[in-house]
């Protein structure tokens, strides 16, 4: 079992949560060339180790947060609100 | 993406050199030691060693590393064994090395529930998986190797009308590419697996299912051992517990390939990997489209025949087959998240018993003895990456997701021929990397897994 410390509701059981994928930055719609666009939507980094991604707590306070996990281990080293900056800045 | 569109892929030379290399490869008096074809397998020659407890033969030759090779495979599974296998016995390519950083066999070629069927959605999908079956159906003979295939046919079950109204659709393509699919009613059903409740009382009751008579299950070990062997009598080495730890590439060309036992000089190098296959790409400075996650199975206790078909339910996200041996095999969806962990979970097998239940009461008394997962590259389609990248020479031949194993070989026969002919064959052109830059995706998502 992972546990997922929700910034919001502390220690949950990862089932209550969904992985939405790795963090990607998104180009500007208005100025990406198609195959930039698609390079966007399509490939991944698909890291064997220490990974930045991006899960929704879909059972409980429903908001996206932004979580550091071990892709081999399921070791998790931080968490923290979607978009905000991780506490004691960037990891 | 680097390299110009609908450049040809570069392989070790094109044309007359190619056809050279061919020649300069076939074996004849005095060019390279061959090695011995090993013994035909016969009842006759069981008989003999039964009697004179003589040895077998070893099945396959082990070899130091050459310093280099006109191929050099990476993934010693049924994918990479069998390109061997057909560039050697189909195109004469004989100086070729199948690398493996464990022992042949041991990622999804072993891990797999060894399901074959070619029931897809799309028709490219549809007639090169039927290949596949049809390559599967005869492969003991070509081999001289028993891979234990077992015609059982295979039902997938329709619990929703969502999911009828997908398998009356699969059922058109399937017949317009003659391929034997049909859509039955629950009474059907019952006939053809009696242990299977297609009660109305059920939780999800069975509407109905889509019947493939033609599936069937295969061992999957043997699969892998037959083509290792027969590659390894037509000069092929294959080499495990050898890991590639770099790819050189010199101005868009690969040159080279670096392995734990020692540096290769190559012109072509093929990705047959799965589960590895972003790290091995990285390599080489290929981005592929390709995340990876954990499929879990399990196996029970053997218990008497008594369940013919394969049983596939995608809204129960769960599939059985009976072995000849009697173990039940379950397979079931990915897991819900990403990883490159191999470690079973407590929370898929409480699932996936429940699961087995709804469908298969009597079941309840039956021993689970083991469970493990296998590592699947899923794409944005459900359809495999085939053939040139950017890179000359690099090739590939990965992103199988959930439905590697039935591909075998078929992706080995089209490698082959890709390597060969340097550009893809027909039966693999919608399956290129280039595709997803051109917006141009083979969605197979209807009907390549389960729990969609």
């Amino acid at each position: 079992m992972m546990m997922m410390p929700c910034p919001w509701c502390g220690p949950r059981d990862a089932g209550e949560f969904r992985q939405a994928g790795e963090v990607v930055s998104r180009p500007d719609p208005a100025r990406a060339t198609p195959a930039q666009w698609r390079a966007y939507l399509y490939l991944r980094a698909n890291t064997r180790g220490w990974a930045t991604e991006t899960w929704y707590h879909r059972m409980g306070c429903r908001r996206f947060i932004t979580v550091q996990r071990h892709t081999e281990t399921h070791e998790i080293r931080a968490a923290w609100p979607a978009g905000a900056e991780p506490q004691g800045g960037p990891v | 993406m680097t390299g110009g569109e609908g450049m040809p892929v570069q392989t070790a030379g094109n044309g007359p050199e190619r056809r050279a290399l061919a020649r300069r490869q076939r074996p004849g008096p005095g060019r390279q030691r061959r090695t011995r074809f090993p013994a035909r397998y016969s009842a006759l020659g069981l008989l003999r060693r039964g009697l004179t407890h003589e040895d077998w033969p070893a099945a396959w030759t082990a070899h130091p590393l050459r310093p280099s090779y006109d191929v050099v495979i990476i993934g010693g599974g049924v994918h990479g064994l069998a390109a061997a296998y057909y560039l050697a016995a189909r195109h004469g390519i004989t100086n070729v090395a199948v690398l493996d950083q464990g022992y042949i066999g041991s990622g999804g070629s072993g891990r797999n529930t060894a399901i074959l069927r070619s029931n897809y959605l799309t028709p490219e999908g549809v007639r090169f998986y039927d290949r596949s079956l049809e390559l599967y159906r005869n492969l003991a003979a070509e081999l001289d190797f028993n891979v234990m295939f077992s015609r059982r046919g295979h039902l997938t079950l329709a619990h929703s009308d969502s999911s009828l109204r997908t398998m009356r659709w699969r059922a058109e393509v399937n017949k317009a590419q003659g391929v034997d699919s049909e859509v039955i009613g629950p009474a059907e059903v019952k006939r053809l697996a009696p242990p299977v409740d297609v009660s109305a009382a059920a939780r999800y009751p069975v509407l109905g299912a889509l019947w493939h008579p033609p599936g069937g299950i295969i061992r999957h070990d043997a699969v892998v051992w037959g083509y290792a062997r027969a590659a390894s009598a037509l000069g092929v080495h294959v080499h495990q517990d050898t890991e590639v730890t770099g790819i050189n590439v010199d101005r868009e060309q690969v040159t080279g390939v670096r392995t734990s036992h020692g540096d290769i000089a190559t012109r072509v190098v093929l990705n047959a990997t799965a589960g590895w296959s972003t790290l091995v790409a990285d390599l080489a400075g290929v981005a592929l489209p390709v995340t990876t996650f954990p499929l879990q199975a399990a196996v029970t206790e053997p218990v008497q025949p008594f369940l013919s078909p394969v049983i596939v339910s995608g809204s129960l996200h769960v599939y059985v087959s009976q072995t000849d041996r009697g173990e039940l095999v379950f397979g079931a969806s990915v897991d819900p998240f990403t990883s490159y962990s191999m470690r079973g979970s407590l929370e898929f097998i409480e699932n996936l018993a429940g699961h087995v239940l709804e469908l298969m009461p009597a079941l309840s008394k039956v021993r689970v003895l083991r469970q493990w997962a296998g590592l699947c590259d899923m794409t944005p389609d459900f359809s495999p990456i085939m053939g040139p990248t950017p890179v000359g020479g690099f090739l590939l031949d990965v992103g199988w997701g959930t439905y590697g194993f039935k591909a075998g070989p078929v992706s080995g026969e089209a490698m082959a021929q890709c390597i060969a002919d340097g550009r893809p064959p027909e039966i693999i052109s919608a399956f290129g990397l280039d595709r997803f830059g051109a917006g141009t995706l083979v969605g197979e998502k209807g009907a390549a897994a389960v729990g969609h």
